[in-house]
């Protein structure tokens, strides 16, 4: 039966279809990076200044199969000193209902900026790390994670 | 809300300008208000929404948590050993409990 449904596909409707594909495929792609929430979130916290796209170890999995636990891991090169440290370091995800994660406040104690926690994550997406000096100057890095089960439940 | 025991793992001696590794986990479902229970109705938000540790009084490491953080937070930091002290934490909830807990730490 399917079979022989299959076969009524004309060619000119076969063409239709195969050009909804390709649409559907790549406009969604350029909608999502005219509007990403969490690039939005940069400019809010940046006040505008926008910030630069810095070196920084940042680790989450290429492809997180479970995208409730979901570790992420960052270290920062910096002195750590009174003089010259980072204050705040914003994690912003961009597919998630929410782009804020998590906010970290380190002080010269520290002795080092890295930290590590367990987030979640509803689909595939880019996870952006946000970091802030004493200076008031913003560095930012960002990773693509592939979630195979989101973890936002509903 | 007694069940909700906050873990830490602080080494106990250390030597001097010894950069530590503290990791920190507490028991939270953390809901982030869209998940939905068996009957279906939305189970509201509950989270833990801040944590911060301080040293000898003094405050050393904040954190604030959204809903996007898994269900038992687990937070690793560095600290920078210099004198031997005790560590507090303290874990905010959304329903305006607070858990703590204290860690010493000698350092020779």
């Amino acid at each position: 039966m399917k079979l022989k449904k299959l076969r009524k596909i004309s060619r000119r409707n076969a063409m239709l279809l195969i050009a909804g594909f390709t649409g559907t495929a790549i406009f969604p792609s350029i909608s999502f990076a005219q509007s990403s929430q969490a690039l939005d979130r940069i400019n809010e916290i940046t006040k505008g200044l926008g910030a630069t796209e810095s070196d920084i170890y940042f680790d989450l999995p290429d492809i997180a199969e479970n995208g409730n636990q979901v570790k992420v891991t960052f270290e920062i090169d910096s002195p750590m000193t009174e003089s010259d440290h980072i204050k705040t370091v914003y994690i912003l995800a961009d597919g998630n209902p929410s782009p804020n994660v998590a906010k970290f406040s380190f002080t010269p104690e520290m002795g080092s900026c890295s930290a590590a926690t367990r987030m979640r994550l509803s689909k595939t997406q880019n996870v952006y790390l946000l970091a802030e000096n004493n200076n008031g100057q913003f560095l930012m890095t960002n990773a693509k994670v592939k979630v195979t089960i989101g973890g936002c439940g509903g | 809300m007694s069940s909700i025991k906050p873990r830490v793992k602080v080494p106990k001696e250390v030597s001097i300008d010894e950069i530590i590794e503290i990791k920190t986990l507490i028991r939270h479902p953390m809901h982030s208000g869209r998940m939905k229970d068996a009957k279906g109705q939305t189970i509201p938000r509950q989270i833990i929404n801040s944590f911060s540790a301080k040293f000898n009084g003094k405050e050393v490491f904040q954190m604030d948590l959204e809903p996007s953080i898994s269900t038992n937070p687990f937070i690793v930091f560095q600290y920078k050993a210099k004198e031997s002290g005790t560590f507090d934490f303290e874990w905010k909830d959304d329903n305006g409990e607070k858990y703590y807990i204290s860690k010493e730490m000698i350092v020779s």
